[in-house]
């Protein structure tokens, strides 16, 4: 199975939790993992951000359900870089 | 566990409601206690045990008075919220952070409005706790533990202005006295009702 390396996420979230709180605690997941936040749009009570996120080995399911739990939203996948995965199964 | 709640705090600012709602009823706690002490100090032969009582029955409603109205007000402000923030997110926040505080953080605001004036009554009342108990030092013989708890009353009204002083960055002194001053003015009206309503 193809890993997942870096993804960025275009994402709704509301004005609380802040940026710097949104982004480590996305950062928390994996000790590789590393999080790049770009706010693009301010509205009354939420901002459009841009999210990147690049690590050893990112686990897809995981970043989203934590963004929900954080009140956001992903709107698209607007990039990613994945990473081929030799198979070794062994033939009896 | 206690990550979790401090994480839902920051999140919903349930920190300030809470701080405002302490010092709120906490003030009514102590004027309500002062007022009872005052209408005691000038009646005439009353046993702490009725002191005691009615102190107390008093303190529990306003307990529970604090903890209802805070609760209901609270949890009908913070589902409000909730629904504007769903609305502008144009998605259900069911399984978000936000959800788990605007459950939660009413129970909290209102544990806070309902035990400040209960646990300020309670400080307020110790000299007669202690006198009920036969516990009274030789040093406080001089004075009576009605006129002590009236002294804690008084105290602790200053001390809350002196809170907000420093919450606000104003001088604490001053709002320490303005405090008290009000405390002091309460305890005059009663004092002068009783003298009006004494007269044949």
């Amino acid at each position: 199975m193809a890993i997942v390396t870096r993804i960025v996420l275009d994402v709704l979230k509301p004005h609380q939790p802040n940026a710097l709180e949104f982004a480590s605690q996305l950062a928390d997941l994996d000790a590789s993992c590393q999080v790049n936040l770009l706010v693009q749009e301010v509205d009354d009570k939420t901002q459009s951000i841009i999210l990147s996120i690049t690590g050893e080995r990112l686990d897809f399911e995981a970043i989203t359900q934590h963004i929900g739990s954080m009140g956001g939203s992903v709107h698209s996948i607007d990039e990613v870089d994945v990473q081929g995965e030799a198979i070794t199964a062994s033939a009896e | 566990m206690f990550a979790r709640l401090r994480y839902l705090i920051e999140l919903s600012h349930s920190h300030r409601i809470a701080r405002r709602y302490f010092v709120t009823n906490g003030f009514d706690g102590v004027l309500a206690m002062l007022g009872l002490l005052m209408g005691f100090r000038v009646s005439s032969s009353v046993s702490i045990d009725v002191m005691l009582g009615a102190c107390l029955g008093t303190a529990v409603a306003l307990f529970m008075s604090g903890l209802s109205s805070a609760y209901i007000s609270e949890s009908a402000e913070k589902q409000h919220e909730l629904q504007e923030l769903e609305k502008s997110m144009v998605t259900s926040l069911d399984e978000s952070a936000h959800a788990d505080a605007a459950r939660l953080m009413p129970w909290l605001i209102a544990m806070v409005n309902g035990l400040s004036p209960l646990l300020l009554a309670m400080l307020i009342l110790t000299p007669l706790f202690m006198f009920q108990q036969q516990f009274w030092p030789e040093f406080l013989a001089m004075i009576s533990p009605l006129d002590l708890a009236i002294i804690f009353a008084l105290l602790l009204a200053f001390m809350l202005g002196v809170f907000l002083g420093r919450l606000s960055g104003r001088f604490w002194l001053w709002t320490g006295v303005r405090a008290l001053m009000i405390a002091v003015i309460t305890a005059a009206i009663i004092l002068f009702l009783n003298q009006f309503m004494a007269q044949p």
